[in-house]
């Protein structure tokens, strides 16, 4: 695989918008988009007038119940009279949609790009479990009568058993992210708990419980990427887009070693070439790292390189990713604290490292100086990895 | 961020009396199991676990491919693997697929074939749960029980699940 990382046209976040995080929303997913869009181009300055075309992400058709949904919501984005497109990778898509408002800019053929990511999963009945049961293959796991939560089961106890990591450090990030969202004003699970909440919840799928998991959601999220040329005439912080990366692994989950998720190191490789980040660990001031699973922090962090194999449980029982501490990870509250829109999840990740970035993070703001940021996702049968790297300008 | 965000959250009472719209889609699907996989259920009902191997890199791939995609060749030839494996995972499930509690929790993780390695496939196992939460159920030797052969129809169910050999046993 070999990526051009010396890109020439440098793309610019300027602007982010935000609706509630909610079990059930009244509004429409065209309302919600119409609402976050709408706020990611007041913070810009910038009007619809103004934007040159639109990307809009949203996972599978199956949660809203609506099909071809990028055409469905492409009034809410803006999107009608110019060029503008959907894209889709599963989980991975929040961050996967600006990657792509990213290429549209960098690539010279736009100079204002509207990015707007919106899932609303309340309207599956009577549970958006049902809905999850397609992504398993037809002919040899739907048989089994699957639930979703056994495939991230199975993959947490792989990574417990490898690196012999106990349920109390993984319960640990859950009980981090629930206690950042109190100050996170889309929040739908902000909550002080303790690791004994989470390890006396429900258990569903042993060694998943219920305070492991992020919650349903319905939610919207916007950005506003521009050229520098726009950049440096609206604003006087932009916050650049320094490296973008993303991978895939195949589908066949069985034959892969579940440990580590690889596919994530190689979007997280060339995202870290393209912004000339040689140590992670270090370059990294701001994470937001995907969590729709407590372990799915440390997994991630692992595969992000941010920690060594087996090492993201001890840095987290040491503090180092608390909000205060050396190496920040979900300051926002993440997905299991702020809520779990798909798509617009991952999008509210790249917005907290916007804010985080120009200082405007608020009660969550991070303690050391964030000049480099990133955003992770990851989706599909545990196989898509998506990453961006950000830096204040 | 000291200002309020847009949308207007709905508790499950205002949710049930909110103006809405209902559908049930009525979609069903049949799907034709493929050049591999076709032969994988076929041999299921005879009993027998079947792969592909890869003639360039040597690997036997179960689920078996028609291509390798690690070489991105076709793979060669149909090779029977003992229906023998380790449990490289396992998970004990207390909820159904559709959510609800399960009187009696089921056992599923994947199993590498020792034949095969690096391809393993998941299903039910046989343990105790209590194996599965001391984690010593992993690397356990487990081997598949079939159903009557009458009672086979071609199907990843035709293995009813994957229980420990016993001592002696091949």
């Amino acid at each position: 695989m070999k990526t051009n990382i010396y890109v020439k046209r440098r793309v610019a976040v300027v602007g982010a918008g935000l609706t509630l995080f909610r079990r059930r929303m009244l509004e429409t997913p065209k309302e919600l988009a119409w609402e976050a869009a709408k706020m990611a181009l007041d913070w810009a300055g910038l009007e619809l007038d103004d934007v040159d075309a639109v990307v809009i992400g949203s996972a599978p058709d199956a949660f809203d119940g609506v099909h071809m949904k990028g055409e469905y919501l492409a009034d809410g984005s803006g999107g009608w009279g110019r060029p503008t497109m959907r894209v889709y990778v599963g989980g991975g898509t929040g961050v996967f949609t600006p990657i792509a408002g990213w290429w549209h800019v960098a690539s010279g053929l736009f100079d204002v790009v509207l990015v707007v990511a919106e899932e609303k999963m309340s309207p599956a009945q009577p549970h958006p479990q049902f809905v999850f049961k397609h992504i398993w293959d037809p002919i040899l796991e739907r048989p089994l009568n699957p639930n979703l939560i056994w495939i991230f089961a199975m993959e947490m106890h792989r990574y417990m058993y490898k690196y012999n990591v106990r349920k109390e450090d993984i319960a640990l990030v859950s009980v981090k992210n629930k206690r950042n969202a109190l100050d996170h004003p889309a929040a739908q699970l902000a909550a002080k708990i303790t690791v004994e909440d989470v390890l006396n919840s429900e258990v569903l799928v042993y060694p998943v419980q219920r305070l492991d998991i992020s919650p349903v959601t319905d939610g919207a999220a916007a950005l506003v990427m521009v050229s520098e040329k726009v950049a440096r005439r609206i604003t006087d912080s932009p916050v650049w887009v320094e490296g973008v990366g993303w991978a895939l692994d195949s589908t066949q989950w069985t034959n892969r070693e579940l440990a580590y998720p690889k596919y994530v190191e190689v979007a997280a490789r060339m995202a870290y070439r393209m912004a000339g980040i040689n140590n992670p660990r270090k370059e990294i001031d701001v994470a937001e790292v995907y969590d729709p699973f407590d372990y799915k922090e440390l997994h991630h962090m692992e595969g992000l390189m941010l920690a060594r194999k087996g090492e993201a449980p001890i840095l987290t029982r040491e503090g180092v990713t608390e909000r205060d501490g050396d190496l920040p990870v979900n300051p926002s509250g993440g997905l299991l604290g702020v809520g779990n829109p798909i798509a617009a999840a991952g999008l509210m990740k790249v917005a907290e490292i916007f804010w985080q970035l120009r200082g405007e993070a608020g009660g969550r703001q991070v303690k050391k100086p964030a000049y480099t940021g990133l955003a992770q996702a990851w989706g599909d049968l545990m196989q898509a990895g998506t990453v961006i790297v950000m830096r204040a300008g | 961020m000291g200002y309020k965000l847009p949308g207007t959250p709905l508790k499950r009472a205002e949710f049930e009396k909110a103006f809405k719209v209902e559908d049930k889609p009525e979609a069903k699907y049949a799907w034709a199991a493929g050049q591999a996989l076709s032969r994988f259920l076929e041999e299921l009902k005879n009993g027998r676990i079947v792969g592909r191997r890869c003639r360039n890199c040597g690997k036997i791939l179960i689920p078996p491919r028609m291509y390798c995609e690690h070489c991105f060749r076709p793979t060669g030839e149909w090779v029977y693997v003992r229906p023998v494996g380790r449990i490289v995972t396992a998970v004990v499930s207390y909820i159904a697929a559709t959510r609800e509690r399960l009187e009696k929790p089921e056992v599923i993780g994947i199993v590498e074939f020792e034949d095969a390695p690096g391809s393993g496939i998941f299903h039910r196992l046989n343990i105790d749960p209590e194996l599965v939460i001391s984690r010593k159920a992993f690397g356990m030797r487990v081997k598949a029980v079939w159903k009557p052969p009458k009672e086979r129809e071609g199907s990843i169910n035709d293995i009813l699940y994957f229980e420990p050999v016993g001592e002696g046993e091949g």
